[in-house]
């Protein structure tokens, strides 16, 4: 097979509940702030969750933000965001023309957990206002839910003309838009790709409710203590929205640009458990962990750091760690963090948000910490489990990302610091 | 309602569907989608808002009728004279 075109991270969009762009995220990452608060939704009443703070009308008129949804309104910023940090903004004026890039060579490619709940939630919710007549059920129901939404509405405010649509990949989606951007890129598809992940999960109470039923949605008087990964105490998940799209460009075009490079895809690894609709498989994981070390053509004790997927859950959070200390027990130089503790569990967005905060660690060799650890769970001890205070390491050269969800899907992705 | 609470009404609802757009210099006797953008999800979203807040059905025959603010109020004044304006913002 021929040698594939080595791609690099050039320009980074997001927003989470603790920053609206990477710089003020990352200094949260290392200030230990976290973004959860108190979050009321419908049927459902008080919950913590991870809600986003951006300007929805910065990059979308009011009639545009009115026509979309939440998750358009994210992956608008997302990737405006992106395209201005990695310095390839379109000309507003011409839409047939592009700084570096034609609109007809750049995709979208959005990671989803889910798509399409929060609009029929609410029609329901309006219709039955109505007596169920469904004279009142919106014409704008379908644009609204079909699962190409976010990435469509990004072509629709950039006049992008190129392939854009969704990867549902239940929690494991934040990996999957950026591996599949990678993979366009290679095939010669596009030029530019914009790929990560986008959640407006906590507009459905759908979510919040299944979670609840299921014993899996946290519980605390404080909303920043309630995401607490490998804590004894933890007990369930915080439900956030948010989004991250990274610009994603081949190495030899991005040079050629003179473009800032903050990473390079080394490799990456999709699998399935293939045994249980919601319950994690360490063995699954543990595949998966090792099939992107294979992939990157790197050894465990390669890797620099491991962002967990980690959600809070009693279970999940145990399955996890068994999975990362039959990896990595045996790497002295791998530290593993966990991101979700700050922001709650985003989701689609997930794993390109939690890459995101990662990335500038090839910067400043601190490796974020996982807060709220006040008794570590024993059955979570991982070696090198970097707990509520930020680590200095020599140099950072490699992150390995995982994201694992429902129907037992796993993904993983190594990213390097760009060496020549 | 008057005449007058009619237009007021229908520019109350035009304002919510098309908020980038300044409504203050609308001509009666233009077509509407002439003078602002309207686009045919507009329309519908129109005619939603005036099914839901004050109980008109307007047949899809009968669309056409709406085009401009004038025609709104000669086919809209007869269904809207018993009901009182209350204007979606505040709804």
């Amino acid at each position: 097979m021929a040698e594939l075109a080595r791609v690099v991270i050039t320009g980074v969009g997001l927003t989470s509940p603790n920053g609206n762009d990477l710089p003020e995220f990352r200094r949260n990452l290392i200030a230990g702030v976290s973004g959860v608060e108190d979050y009321s939704i419908r049927h459902v009443g008080s919950t913590p969750a991870g809600v986003c703070h951006f300007d929805t009308l910065r990059y979308q008129g009011k009639k545009e933000a009115r026509r979309g949804t939440r998750a358009g309104a994210i992956s608008i910023w997302c990737a405006n965001q992106a395209l201005e940090d990695a310095g390839l903004a379109f000309d507003s004026s011409d839409v047939d023309s592009a700084a570096h890039y034609s609109r007809a060579r750049t995709g979208v490619f959005t990671g989803i957990t889910e798509h399409g709940n929060v609009e029929t939630e609410h029609q329901i919710h309006e219709v039955a206002q109505y007596g169920f007549d469904l004279s009142f059920w919106s014409h704008h129901h379908n644009p609204r839910t079909v699962a190409n939404n976010p990435a469509g509405e990004v072509t629709l405010n950039l006049g992008i003309r190129g392939p854009a649509y969704s990867l549902g990949g239940a929690c494991a989606a934040g990996n999957l838009g950026l591996i599949h951007g990678a993979q366009m890129l290679q095939l010669g598809l596009v030029d530019l790709a914009l790929g990560g992940g986008i959640s407006e999960s906590i507009h459905t109470f759908g979510i919040f409710a299944s979670f609840r039923a299921q014993g899996a949605l946290a519980r605390h008087t404080d909303p920043v203590k309630a995401s607490r990964p490998f804590d004894a105490a933890r007990n369930g998940i915080v439900v956030a929205e948010g989004g991250c799209l990274f610009a994603l460009e081949r190495l030899d075009d991005a040079l050629a640009r003179g473009a800032r490079i903050y990473g390079e895809v080394l490799g990456y690894h999709v699998n399935s458990d293939g045994t249980d609709f919601v319950l994690p498989d360490a063995t699954g994981q543990e595949n998966c962990m090792r099939g992107a070390l294979a992939h990157s053509k790197l050894a465990a004790e390669d890797i620099d750091v491991v962002n967990t997927h980690a959600t809070s859950t009693p279970s999940g959070d145990i399955i996890e760690a068994e999975a990362v200390r039959k990896v990595f027990d045996h790497a002295p130089e791998t530290f593993v963090n966990n991101t979700k503790s700050y922001i709650g569990h985003a989701m689609g967005a997930a794993g390109a948000l939690e890459l995101a905060g990662n990335l500038p660690t090839f910067e400043d060799n601190l490796v974020h910490p996982t807060i709220n650890v006040d008794e570590l769970d024993p059955a979570c001890a991982l070696r090198n489990l970097v707990i509520n205070e930020p680590v200095r390491i020599r140099r950072a050269k490699t992150i390995l990302n995982m994201s694992f969800g429902m129907l037992g899907i796993n993904s993983a992705v190594v990213v390097g610091r760009y060496t020549v | 309602m008057t005449q007058d609470e009619v237009v007021i009404a229908i520019k109350d609802i035009i304002a919510q569907i098309a908020p980038d757009e300044d409504l203050s210099g609308l001509e009666m006797d233009l077509r509407l989608r002439e003078q602002i953008e309207l686009d045919s999800m507009d329309f519908l979203d129109i005619v939603m808002e005036l099914r839901k807040l004050y109980g008109v059905q307007v047949p899809e025959k009968d669309y056409m009728e709406l085009a401009t603010l004038s025609g709104c109020v000669k086919y809209l004044h007869p269904l809207l004279e018993k009901k009182s304006l209350h204007c979606a913002q505040r709804a």
